[in-house]
């Protein structure tokens, strides 16, 4: 029997190897537990944490009720305040676009702020195949770019790796890509950021294109949010003369107003911060001071597939703070390339496969890769039910049937039928307890055998409950 | 005061000591108990697998069990929760019995008011308050005035008790590996407190967490909540 | 007939994924406007609080104080050179021996990565989150100067420029200006989400609350 019965794909075997490495189990417990408990503590300085969550959840849903008149409204701004406006359906559509605005300018190199989107459609990929080395500026994005890894958190790409594997990743590789890095550099937190500031400063300073996403759009305003901790964001943002920044067109927001609950519960939830270092702001372009030239890309890319589904479309609320990734005990044992997506832990868990769709095992696997045990909808900024929406998703996997599903279906089926006849349930009862004594400590056969492997089994009661209620209460 | 049992289809079949200590416990505080038997399943393992059209007929089979009782008391809090939370959905017949439907520990403290049952279990306990319970149902610290009332019962702190034991339904075959590795961490929790017994209100999470102490021999036994309330001098557990 | 473009098929596509959603319900702003209690003093402590919580260093000066302190907290930084932008108070660096540089064509990147420091005003300072905001305007100059040299003086009006909160900050910001929010030095969480201070701003935030 191979191992999928009961869809047993590409998430748990992904899972099982990470669960097996002891370095980055210890990598992930330790970075997860730390601001888990920094997070509680930033939350719990507001009292009106609730009330900030419950209007992030008004604000967005409504924005995305009317998603077409806001992205009509932010165009109109941003192309009256001097920027450019593009509309990508898909990854493809968007690279093009990118790569055709920076063949434009002439330049061979651009610098990146840290983004989810441009991870999203593999723009690094694409430019490079163009003859443009993209240069990411993120300190965390830095480490994985130089480590030729994965990211595999939404805030810390690199949170897999410890303050000694990057140690070793920045003496073995900046040296290739341009500065290398100081003689001596020890694993000290401080010397590797400074090492990243070294490294990356000469290339700030030549760059002539910046390629950003966003955190907000503002329609009424037209103006773009970036949200970051280093100050790699200000620099990409305002010294290259080329600005381009690629957004999903679900992080619109309606009004400038809107701004005051993201920016309090964002930052809390994200870094566990009262505020961010820099928070960047701008509308179009501005006479002498940044970019003279501005270009928004809008991405669609499967949002608007999230948005016709009634339950999963709130998964579009996500506001990328990865609170749920630090609360969540799979991911915190899986680690994030187990999910196979630049969005991992809970909200990947949602959120790739509406993007995606769920016809490719990894894609199908995701919705199962959660106990549902709900840590990550009670810390959600806006009240994402990512338990419900997970339901939701084992349905459209459940109901096409597929590898693994349809012997499920039929389990469940017959389940189903002992269940609705209490004679026949008692009647199995009774044997189940009957054999119960005899059987083997490790059980063969699908579904028994992921139990018996890792757990034993409870001796099997004489008889069933509903046995000692008809001789003791007749 | 009369109250429908719900015992539930895990602890008929695999924990009927848990039905019998509740139907116990109740009619000690002079409650009368009717268990309805045309009751099977709640349907939880099916609709959070994804089978919502095979949930429907236990959730009509559950209804028709149970609409006529004013209290239904079922010594697990993710059934609790599946009736409440999810039963909605299943249209307004189903979504009526949600407000009557009480989690043990809800009814106890709650409906009769009273956190002293007159227990006695002389063990050191820790308790695993399993996730549905603290996050959907809101239980709060019911189970824990519950236990600091029993005599001879010394509670001790658990760890990181809010996360997840790694059962999660069918997470547990479907994502073996992860689940065994939560189960392995609770069982290191539990077993630091140094009390010998982990004491939970949700028998699946038990069944998982008690079969992973098992494997790994450690020092650790699972009781329900019941059985702990439902001990007395004169009976005492096991 | 032409072939509808990517935004016209996009917009469709919205359009029909919520044409059967109910409407949403109206906003609810349920959550305060501040945190803090209505007493400037208090409001300035905050500000005064978390702005060191976050690494920036704090002073409080009069106006007759403050272009020794400029003065010496340059000094003290070794800064031997300081960028003016546009419309600066001159007394502010009346005490200072730094060389001024003026912004201009010339001060390009390169150029200013030469320069030590950077002296500003602000648009205003948010006391509940420990954070000053930059709008370009007169003493605060374009978005670079206070982003390349490594030590930023930001001088706070207070009580005027003190606001309590986040809801109280932004209407009083015109975003049409490009805006900066700086909360403490540029920091990182990234090796093992923890917090670092110093990565590509300025290493250095002092901020001086003057007062009026």
């Amino acid at each position: 029997m191979s191992g999928t019965f009961l869809g047993m794909p590409s998430f748990p075997r992904a899972a099982r190897e990470a669960v097996r490495d002891e370095r980055l189990r210890r990598n992930l417990r330790h970075a997860t537990h730390t601001i888990r408990d920094k997070r509680a503590r930033a939350v719990a300085e507001l009292d009106d944490w609730a009330e900030l969550r419950e209007a992030g959840k008004r604000i967005k849903d409504r924005t995305l009720r009317h998603l077409d008149t806001y992205l009509l409204e932010l165009e109109e701004r941003v192309t009256a305040a001097g920027g450019t406006v593009h509309w990508a359906e898909d990854a493809a559509e968007a690279n093009r676009i990118v790569t055709g605005l920076v063949r434009a300018t002439g330049e061979r190199e651009v610098v990146k702020v840290k983004s989810m989107a441009t991870q999203e459609i593999e723009l690094n990929e694409a430019l490079e195949e163009a003859g443009i080395r993209a240069y990411e500026t993120d300190l965390a994005e830095l480490i994985v770019q130089l480590g030729e890894d994965r990211p595999s958190h939404i805030l810390v790409p690199a949170i897999h790796r410890n303050r000694t594997e990057i140690r070793d990743i920045f003496r073995a590789e900046m040296g290739r890509w341009g500065r290398p890095a100081p003689d001596g550099l020890t694993d000290e937190p401080a010397e590797l950021a400074e090492a990243a500031r070294l490294h990356l400063r000469e290339k700030f300073l030549r760059a002539r294109v910046g390629i950003s996403g966003a955190n907000f759009m503002v329609a009424e305003t037209g103006t773009l949010v970036v949200v970051e901790s280093e100050g790699n964001g200000r620099m990409c943002l305002t010294l290259p003369e080329t600005l381009i920044s690629v957004v999903g067109i679900e992080k619109v927001v309606p009004t400038w107003r809107d701004l005051e609950v993201f920016l309090q519960t964002l930052p809390r939830s994200s870094t566990a911060e009262r505020m961010n270092p820099y928070t960047s702001t701008w509308t179009g372009t501005a006479d002498g001071d940044g970019p003279d030239a501005f270009h928004l890309v809008l991405l669609d890319n499967g949002r608007t597939r999230a948005l016709a589904d009634e339950t999963g479309r709130q998964a579009l609320r996500c506001i990328r703070c990865s609170a749920c990734l630090n609360v969540c005990p799979v991911y915190e044992r899986a680690g994030g390339h187990a999910y196979g997506s630049v969005y991992p832990g809970p909200i990947g868990a949602v959120l790739t496969p509406q993007l995606r769709g769920t016809t490719s095992e990894i894609d199908a696997s995701l919705p199962y890769a959660s106990s549902l045990c709900g840590a990550c909808y009670e810390v959600c900024p806006v009240a994402i039910d990512i338990p419900e929406v997970l339901v939701r998703l084992r349905e459209e996997v459940a109901g096409r049937g597929g590898k693994g599903h349809r012997l499920e279906k039929a389990a469940m089926k017959a389940a189903g039928w002992v269940l609705d006849h209490p004679g026949a349930l008692a009647a199995g009862e009774r044997i189940a307890g009957a054999a119960g004594r005899l059987l083997p400590e490790r059980l063969p056969g699908p579904g028994a055998r992921q139990w018996t492997d890792h757990r034993d089994l409870p001796d099997l009661p004489a008889e069933p409950f509903r046995d000692w209620w008809r001789k003791n209460r007749p | 005061m009369r109250v429908a049992l719900f015992v539930t289809c895990v602890n008929d079949a695999v924990f009927p000591s848990t039905g019998v200590a509740t139907v116990r416990l109740l009619e000690r505080l002079g409650v009368e108990v009717d268990f309805p038997s045309a009751q099977t399943c709640c349907g939880q393992p099916q609709f959070n697998t994804g089978y919502r059209r095979e949930t429907a007929p236990l959730v009509r089979r559950t209804v028709r069990a149970f609409e006529g009782y004013e209290h239904v008391v079922v010594p697990s809090g993710s059934c609790a929760a599946m009736v409440r939370h999810h039963y909605p959905s299943f249209g307004p017949r189903a979504a009526a019995l949600g407000p009557r439907v009480r989690e043990l520990t809800e009814f106890l403290v709650d409906v009769l008011g009273v956190t002293d049952v007159g227990a006695y279990f002389p063990h050191a306990v820790t308790y695993h308050p399993s996730c549905h319970g603290l996050r959907l149902l809101g239980l709060g610290d019911r189970p824990r005035r519950l236990l600091e009332a029993v005599r001879g019962l010394e509670l001790r702190e658990l760890p990181g008790a809010e996360e997840c034991c790694g059962f999660g339904g069918t997470f547990a075959v479907k994502n073996p590996d992860v689940s065994a590795a939560m189960g392995a961490d609770k069982v290191a929790h539990a077993v630091e407190t140094g009390a010998g017994v982990l004491c939970g209100a949700d028998n699946s999470c038990l069944l998982h967490v008690g079969g992973t102490a098992s494997r790994l021999k450690a020092p650790l036994r699972t009781v329900h909540l019941a059985e702990v309330l439902a001990s007395t001098e004169e009976e005492p557990w096991r | 007939m032409t072939t509808p473009t990517s935004r016209e098929r996009i917009l469709a596509r919205i359009r029909a994924a919520v044409a059967d959603a109910p409407e949403a319900p109206e906003d609810v702003r349920g959550y305060r406007t501040r945190h803090a209690p209505d007493d400037p003093d208090a409001v300035l402590d905050l500000l005064h609080e978390n702005l060191a919580d976050y690494r920036a260093h704090v002073h409080r000066a009069g106006p007759a104080e403050l272009p020794e302190l400029v003065a010496r907290l340059l000094d003290e930084r070794g800064a031997r050179s300081v960028v003016v932008p546009p419309g600066l108070p001159e007394e502010w660096l009346a005490a200072s021996a730094a060389e001024r540089v003026a912004d201009g064509p010339g001060l390009g990147p390169a150029e200013l990565d030469a320069v030590d420091a950077v002296v500003t005003g602000c648009a205003l300072a948010v006391a509940e989150t420990g954070t000053i905001v930059l709008d370009g305007g007169p003493g605060q100059g374009r978005r670079a100067l206070t982003l390349v040299p490594d030590l930023h003086v930001c001088v706070v009006r207070a009580p005027e420029q003190v606001v309590a909160s986040v809801p109280e900050a932004l209407p009083r910001l015109d975003p049409r200006r490009p805006l900066t929010w700086i909360s403490g030095p540029s920091a990182t969480s990234d090796i093992e989400l923890d917090r670092v201070e110093g990565v590509h701003g300025p290493r250095t935030l002092e901020v001086v609350l003057l007062r009026g």
